[in-house]
């Protein structure tokens, strides 16, 4: 962020620290939402260095927060103006910096290397789809259930195995085989404690299915 | 208020009933063969700045083969699916 005027850096410290938790932030003139003030949470703002006007810092925010937004709205709160100079996502979910973030050169090679026969730094490269979903509540159900999710069915209870013990009704859930593979994206019916105590019923609705349908047998009567 | 990030969250498992899985249908999705792990993969991927999002999953298709590839939206990670 790039301040307008020469700021105490105590001043701009305490102004940041302003920022953390609620705010308001009323979306850019060129955006794909509707321009009306929404509540955003910034869970965290970490100032790495202050070199003249120059402030660098990590900002760990909701998603739907506008970066460049929060630097101009701090420049007004500095009554001198400030904007954004550069900006990188260092976290998106459970996508971060770490082994598995790949560049294109990395990804060319390791093409390369597959269509010559050797598929190991492909593999390294690409992530299971289900790490997408690590962040949503499970419910883990049994081999018999799940062709029939993967037809749409919704998930009664007696196929639940497993599941996360903080489901709320009407919540977004991912279905799982035991092995760990995403079968459907669904809507629970039933809160985890019901679904742990009681034996009939319906247990989430299948939004989308990811399976391939014949992946599991059929189990179920057309 | 104190909220906590989504991936802050402390998710816990617990069992219903105690079951078995059988071999011989579906895999772990970390021992899935390559055509598959393509099919149902993703790539977090370290977009240079400049190009957008939608260009950058074009040249993946191109240098992947594919015929299908998306990306994550303001996630920006561009997810590979199903190979030609």
């Amino acid at each position: 962020m790039q301040v307008h005027a020469d700021i105490a850096e105590t001043t701009l410290r305490a102004v940041l620290n302003e920022f953390t938790g609620e705010i308001y932030q009323k979306p850019p003139l060129r955006a794909s939402v509707k321009r009306e003030p929404r509540k955003r949470y910034i869970y965290k703002i970490d100032v790495h260095e202050i070199e003249g006007r120059r402030v660098l810092f990590t900002c760990v925010c909701q998603a739907g927060t506008y970066m460049r937004k929060l630097c101009s709205d701090i420049g007004e709160v500095l009554s001198c103006g400030a904007h954004m100079q550069e900006l990188r996502r260092t976290r998106a979910g459970p996508f971060k910096e770490d082994e598995t973030l790949t560049n294109l050169h990395q990804l060319s090679a390791a093409q390369s290397d597959f269509e010559a026969g050797d598929d190991a730094a492909l593999m390294k490269i690409i992530q299971p789809m289900e790490l997408a979903l690590n962040q949503l509540p499970k419910i883990i159900i049994r081999d018999s259930a799940v062709d029939a999710v993967c037809h749409g069915a919704e998930l009664a209870l007696p196929g639940v195995v497993r599941l996360d013990s903080a489901i709320d009704r009407n919540r977004l859930v991912a279905l799982f085989t035991m092995k760990g593979e995403a079968i459907a994206l669904g809507r629970s019916q039933l809160t985890s404690r019901e679904i742990l105590d009681q034996e009939k019923g319906i247990a989430a609705k299948v939004e989308r299915v990811i399976m391939e349908r014949g992946t599991y047998p059929a189990m179920w009567k057309h | 208020m104190q909220i906590t990030a989504p991936w802050v969250e402390n998710r816990q498992l617990v069992d219903k009933v105690s079951e078995t899985t059988n071999p011989n249908y579906g895999c772990r999705p970390e021992d899935r063969p390559i055509r598959l792990r393509i099919k149902y993969g993703l790539i977090n991927l370290d977009k240079p700045p400049g190009p957008s999002s939608h260009e950058v999953v074009a040249w993946i298709k191109r240098i992947m083969k594919l015929s299908h590839a998306g990306h994550g939206g303001t996630l920006e990670t561009p997810v590979g699916v199903i190979p030609k």
